[in-house]
């Protein structure tokens, strides 16, 4: 089992967001969605530890989150956030950022390719960037850490249909060839059918399997 | 040789006027810093005052453990007057503390062990008193800066997070901002004393009836000090307040508002 959450409460700004909250993420696709403010974004920052529980447990490939080392985990269950949040600097430098600190190689051209992106865009400014292209550097530099899992929250929320399609096809192309496990927060059921093996409906308080839904015709 | 100038109580209350015209800046730009301009001005005058009784008795008495309890105190409250400034950094107060005790103390024992001061009551007051109210008031402005940046930019800082990054490694590049703006007042005000303004030391030298030249000289060796000063501070403060943003987990502690 990829994740599986306990009895797991959480707690922001003082307000209960869920509590008690149960459920296994399988390996492969899961798509969660909930209305905004149901604490889709919440549970996503649990699994790679930007947060703890305020109760309960949440286990990782068998494994309490707690007893994995931080830094390590949150390279190798890595998380792209709904907002672009580029560093200063170049787009070869935000994508370089993670694989320096943790003092591994990393193939700039490679992981702009895997995220859709032309390498020629390696000496651009990362300020200059449509949000669309930012959106695909920030999946560009998580790539680089050669994650097992990545945390979806929101992917294409700010972006219009032509982007949204093609980022979608960058992530089933990733699925196919990188074999990676994705965890994809939406508030979109219809994209959640279109990119994941499994959706859950997150409401308050519980986690559940989500109804079928007809499958899109294009 | 010019006589020292004598002022009355009536020529300070005359210079009430202009701080009515800060005050009407505040209410005009809505700036809400009347009520700050208000205790400024009265707490000046009762402090300035106070303090000097404080210091007169302690000039006639010439004892270095009075002095050192004067500067102490100074410290103390340096520190409580910027941690108003630096809401948004936890524990501020303690590392204020810290980082004013460490910058005051290095810079006067530098001072003194280079020989540019003798060890006397009359030089390490007026010096220590303006080491740490010129660290206190960079501290505060860098902390102020470090505390807004963190929190405007938190879903940053996060995707950063989300990449390995420590905590510290997370807000370098505000940290680096903060400590600049910070330093960045003295080090323009260094630049251009003389040409577009004559710092207080040396008009107040001037107007005592000292000689140009040793009221330059001074004014100097006191910007020179003053520099050390505020770096040591800003830096002890910027570094020492950064952990205090994170949980042991390297995770973005939830900050208090404003």
């Amino acid at each position: 089992m990829l994740f599986e959450l306990e009895d797991v409460t959480a707690t922001r700004a003082g307000r209960v967001v869920f509590e008690g909250l149960r459920a296994n993420l399988a390996e492969g696709a899961t798509g969660i969605v909930g209305p905004s403010g149901v604490g889709k974004s919440t549970l996503l920052r649990l699994l790679n530890r930007l947060a703890d529980p305020s109760a309960g447990t949440v286990r990782y490939r068998g494994r309490d989150l707690r007893e994995h080392d931080v830094l390590a985990l949150r390279r190798e269950v890595g998380l792209v956030p709904q907002l672009p949040a580029l560093l200063e600097g170049t787009v070869a430098d935000n994508v370089l950022y993670g694989p320096r600190l943790a003092k591994q190689d990393a193939d700039v051209a490679g992981s702009l390719r895997l995220a859709g992106l032309d390498p020629a865009f390696e000496p651009r400014r990362a300020d200059a960037l449509s949000v669309g292209e930012q959106q695909r550097v920030m999946l560009a530099r998580t790539l680089a850490l050669q994650p097992s899992v990545l945390l979806l929250d929101e992917p294409t929320s700010a972006l219009d249909d032509t982007t949204k399609a093609a980022i979608e096809a960058t992530l089933r192309n990733l699925r196919e060839r990188l074999g990676l496990s994705f965890v994809l927060v939406t508030h979109d059921l219809d994209q959640a059918a279109r990119l994941a093996d499994r959706v859950l409906v997150l409401e308050p308080g519980a986690l559940s399997e989500a109804p079928p839904v007809a499958a899109p015709n294009a | 040789m010019i006589a020292a100038i004598h002022l009355g109580l009536e020529e300070v209350a005359a210079t009430l006027a202009l701080v009515a015209v800060a005050v009407a800046v505040a209410v005009w730009e809505r700036t809400d810093l009347e009520a700050d301009i208000a205790v400024a001005v009265a707490r000046s005058f009762i402090q300035l005052t106070a303090i000097g009784f404080v210091i007169e008795a302690i000039f006639d008495n010439d004892s270095i453990l009075w002095v050192a309890l004067l500067l102490a105190v100074m410290v103390v409250f340096g520190a409580l007057t910027a941690r108003a400034r630096a809401r948004r950094v936890p524990d501020a107060f303690w590392v204020l503390l810290f980082a004013l005790a460490i910058s005051a103390t290095a810079t006067l024992a530098l001072v003194l062990a280079l020989g540019v001061f003798p060890v006397k009551a009359r030089y390490l007051v007026p010096v220590g008193g303006m080491v740490i109210g010129n660290a206190m008031t960079a501290s505060a402005v860098a902390l102020n800066r470090l505390g807004d940046e963190i929190h405007d930019d938190a879903g940053r800082i996060e995707a950063t997070l989300a990449l390995g990054a420590t905590g510290t490694q997370a807000i370098r590049p505000m940290a680096r901002r903060s400590l600049r703006s910070g330093m960045i007042p003295l080090i323009d005000s260094t630049k251009t004393t003389g040409l577009i303004f004559f710092p207080g030391t040396m008009v107040g030298m001037l107007l005592a009836g000292a000689s140009p030249t040793d009221a330059v000289r001074l004014q100097l060796v006191l910007l020179y000090v003053l520099l050390g000063a505020v770096a040591l501070s800003t830096l002890l403060a910027v570094l020492l307040s950064r952990r205090a943003f994170f949980t042991p987990e390297h995770q973005l502690r939830e900050q208090k508002g404003e």
